[in-house]
């Protein structure tokens, strides 16, 4: 288990952790945007810079990197405040605010770093999607991947394939869920659930009546755990119930 | 016909060499990319059909090759004459016969053929005295124009494949490492890694498979040099790729090329087919036990897969985007295995390294960067085209002696080196040594190799905005910086150009651009402001003249620039006329002519073929203020 230092506070981490990870047990705040637990780090954001030197590097050599996928060595410097990390992440949300000048999450960021209006010339045609990718990636992650980011550059954004209804969604809603400025639109009823432009019908507990799943999701996760589908039917409430039942017919031995 | 032992590879290759001496005359035509677009397959085809009707006279026992880029595409299509040793510039088809008749039959030289030394003004006969390869010191390049690509025997004639017989029957894998080392080799990409450290890297990684890829995926604007290697010599880049794949013990290879460079592509595919049917490729290498295949792998056109972990991506079938580096991809590369990736002229000097000894590589260059190195020399200079010279040659020699000086020895003003995100270097700098430091700590890089030679017609604001234009439509657009950055740095540049600078953009470029080299992915994104940031260093007032004078003084930025014909130098030749697009200039021929500046567009065509040289440039808004009076 490394031990490193993190802004002048020793921490001793897993040695498969991040510098992200090790800012953390440290106590030290690092901004992410594009960072979610359980997926596996992007870099993509760059919010997340931090100032880096190894053991074995001169004491006073520091590199830039991201403390989202760096790995955590014996030994290493970390400092998340220094003037250059500090102006390289208000360039960042600057450029950021450009692109959403509308978007709360960025604009809050923005204020924290002391940036009230974008220095840079504003997106005359603004959404609220900041490109950070999760969306992406969890539908990648459950296995799905019926989104993905198209075209390069400025113009890159997400969409299905060809911009139509994606035949491999399966209407989860985890991309619309992940998303951290709520920018992907969904109507979800206890009929009818639509994203993506693609249309699914609930599967719907065959006691209570209840709204559950879609049946393409059902589907997926049947097939992928080897779960009856019959489970993914059953919605929490039925769930508890049958559990309660079985409670009352355990005997208990004295 | 494949070859199980050493014995019979050296056979094979005396052999082929025998052939080749005895062909008494040879005409080599390039047919490099360059030169077939000037016509030379006509040429080629034009002397075929001459030895088709001589060999009935069978007056010359004649034998033509098609050959890869000699590198003088300026002057193509390039005609070499064998055993006299005569180059012949732009040979047209219609030009064959008189060359045999006259020449090679009559043994007399045609002098409008012949190059003409823009300095000496005198005709050159040799090819080998022509100033263009009298200076250069070819390795990577050692064959490329001597042998016909598509045909593996000729290769090996000419020593293709020696290195690979040397390092299977004669070196362990960390012998060949330690020539390599003792080279001093470093990556011809661009980076500058060393080689053998890399190498090195991979070989002690773990993992139940190793790799080794060449990065063929040129893409700079002006950078041609990996594909003339390609198309010209695709057999060095094989037998650098086999021994590299012996020093690291891998099993398999790919070549990633642009899919721009079709030629490219047949021959590398021919070079790999001829060499699996010779046995240099494929199972148990020249009967030595070793196994080693290579796949090609065609590009699909986005810039940044030229960045290792992004062409990764891309052979693995994903996206081809960066991905932070923290783990080198000598440890977890293609497909997380170890993998050893290097460019097209790296793998092509491994064999004259492995021949000729690590040591005479090393004797070669400057302290830190050893050996020759490929340059792409383009822009306002007179003799464009390939060249490969030692490290630490100077800009001055290269862009003078070798370039030939600058297009109607005009004033030179910079040159911009390593591609797109590379930087200008100014006159001062002219007698700097080409190395990879020296290049860096002039605000510029070695990158591609490529020299872009500009003229004092050019503005600086300008070129910087030309390269993040290309940068911007490249950024894949994963991370920040890079993707809003290029952006938001182009709407700076648009309204600087336009006159409509503000005061503080300067600053604010110089803020971004830290930002960009400090929080970007990969390089693209890193390097993408040295344009920016080298121009500004060294031309800062061209910028302050644009945002405070509202003047472009290169007479470049058309929304700043009027155009006028000074009275007292016209001598009336009309061209001026005939040249301008929207019909903006009047005047009969020997009289005064009068640009209408209502009209103008500013786009200088009439400048650029003015011979007398009697239009100029003004500011625009001189005009309004003339108007007021």
């Amino acid at each position: 288990m490394p031990t490193l230092k993190v802004n002048g506070r020793r921490v001793t981490v897993d040695s498969d952790a991040t510098l992200l990870d090790a800012a953390r047990a440290a106590g030290v705040e690092v901004p992410t945007l594009c960072q979610f637990d359980g997926l596996e780090p992007w870099g993509g954001c760059r919010l997340c810079v931090v100032d880096m030197s190894q053991a074995n590097w001169d004491d006073d050599w520091f590199k830039v990197v991201t403390a989202c996928n760096h790995p955590v060595d014996e030994g290493m410097t970390v400092i998340t405040d220094s003037d250059r990390i500090i102006e390289t992440r208000r360039v960042v949300l600057d450029l950021l605010l450009a692109r959403c000048p509308d978007t709360p999450l960025i604009q809050q960021w923005a204020l924290e770093y002391g940036i009230e209006q974008t220095s840079y010339t504003p997106n005359p045609d603004p959404d609220d999607c900041i490109l950070c990718g999760l969306c992406t990636r969890v539908c990648d992650h459950i296995g799905v991947s019926a989104i993905s980011s198209i075209n390069r550059g400025w113009g890159r954004e997400i969409a299905p394939p060809f911009n139509q209804p994606p035949p491999d969604c399966i209407g989860c809603l985890a991309c619309a869920e992940i998303c951290p400025t709520d920018c992907i639109p969904f109507e979800t009823s206890n009929v009818r659930r639509k994203i993506w432009g693609k249309e699914f019908e609930m599967l719907r507990d065959p006691k209570t009546g209840e709204a559950v799943i879609t049946k393409e999701q059902a589907e997926h996760f049947a097939e992928r755990s080897g779960v009856p589908m019959t489970y993914f039917e059953t919605s929490d409430r039925s769930k508890r119930r049958e559990m309660a039942k079985t409670f009352e017919k355990l005997q208990v031995v004295k | 016909m494949r070859i199980e032992s050493r014995d019979q590879f050296e056979a094979l290759r005396k052999q082929s060499l025998e052939i080749e001496t005895n062909r008494k005359q040879q005409v080599l035509v390039c047919c490099g990319t360059g030169c077939l677009a000037s016509g030379s397959k006509e040429v080629a085809e034009a002397f075929a059909d001459e030895i088709a009707k001589r060999s009935i006279d069978a007056t010359v026992d004649l034998f033509v090759k098609s050959t890869g880029c000699h590198g003088f595409c300026e002057r193509g299509p390039l005609v070499v004459l064998n055993p006299q040793g005569i180059l012949y510039t732009k040979v047209k088809a219609g030009r064959v016969e008189e060359i045999v008749e006259k020449t090679l039959v009559g043994g007399e030289v045609i002098p409008g053929l012949l190059y003409k030394d823009p300095v000496s003004g005198e005709r050159v006969e040799q090819y080998e005295e022509v100033p263009f390869y009298r200076h250069q010191v070819r390795v990577a390049m050692r064959n490329i124009g001597r042998i016909d690509p598509t045909d593996i025997l000729d290769a090996i004639a000419q020593g293709s494949y020696s290195g690979v017989a040397k390092v299977l029957f004669e070196m362990s894998p960390h012998e060949v490492i330690g020539e390599v080392a003792t080279s001093g080799q470093r990556g011809r990409g661009g980076a500058g890694f060393n080689t053998a450290r890399k190498w090195q890297s991979c070989k002690d990684a773990p993992g139940e498979r190793c790799y080794v890829l060449c990065n063929g995926d040129e893409g700079d604007p002006g950078a041609f040099k990996d594909r003339s290697i390609m198309e010209g010599d695709p057999h060095s880049v094989l037998e650098g790729m086999i021994i590299g794949a012996y020093a690291v013990q891998a099993n398999e290879g790919w070549i990633y090329v642009r899919d721009e460079y079709p030629l490219a592509v047949v021959n590398l595919t021919i070079a790999i087919r001829e060499a699996r049917k010779y046995g240099l490729l494929g199972e148990n290498i020249m009967g030595s036990g070793f196994d080693f295949d290579i796949k090609i792998s065609r590009g699909g056109g986005a810039f940044v897969c030229g960045e290792s972990s992004a062409l990764m991506r891309s052979l693995e079938g994903k996206t081809g985007e960066p991905r932070a580096k923290y783990v080198h991809s000598t440890d977890k590369g293609l497909f997380d295995l170890p993998t050893v990736l290097n460019n097209v002229e790296t793998w092509a000097g491994i064999g004259a390294i492995i021949e000729r000894g690590g040591a005479w590589f090393a004797s070669m260059g400057t302290e830190r960067s050893k050996g020759t190195k490929a340059f792409s020399l383009v822009g306002k200079v007179k003799n464009t085209g390939l060249i490969e010279l030692p490290m630490g040659t100077t800009l001055r020699h290269i862009i003078y002696d070798i370039g030939g000086g600058i297009l109607k020895d005009r004033p030179f003003k910079a040159v911009q080196t390593g591609g797109p995100s590379g930087g200008c270097v100014p006159e001062e700098l002219l007698d700097l040594p080409v190395d990879y430091e020296e290049l860096t700590e002039a605000g510029s890089m070695m990158g591609s190799g490529g020299m872009i030679v500009m003229d004092d017609r050019t503005c600086m604001v300008d070129v910087s905005r030309f390269f993040l234009a290309f940068l911007e439509e490249e950024s894949c657009g994963k991370c920040t910086p890079c993707r809003e950055g290029l952006k938001q740095m182009l709407h700076v540049y648009g309204r600087i150009i336009a006159g409509k600078g503000q005061a503080g953009d300067l600053e604010l470029i110089e803020k971004l651009a830290a930002g960009m080299q400090l929080g970007s992915l990969c390089e693209l994104g890193k390097s993408a402001p040295n344009p920016v940031l080298s121009t500004l260093r060294y031309f800062r007032s061209e910028y302050e003249a644009h945002i405070s004078d509202h003047a472009c003084p290169a007479g470049v930025c058309r929304e700043l620039t009027a155009f006028e014909i000074v009275e007292d130098g016209c001598d009336g030749c009309h061209l001026c006329y005939k040249a301008c697009p929207v019909d903006a200039i009047t005047g009969v021929v020997k009289e005064l002519h009068v640009i209408d500046h209502e009209a103008c567009i500013s786009c200088g065509a009439c400048l650029d073929v003015c011979p007398t040289d009697t239009i100029r440039t003004f500011p625009k808004h001189e005009l309004e203020k003339a108007e007021v009076v």
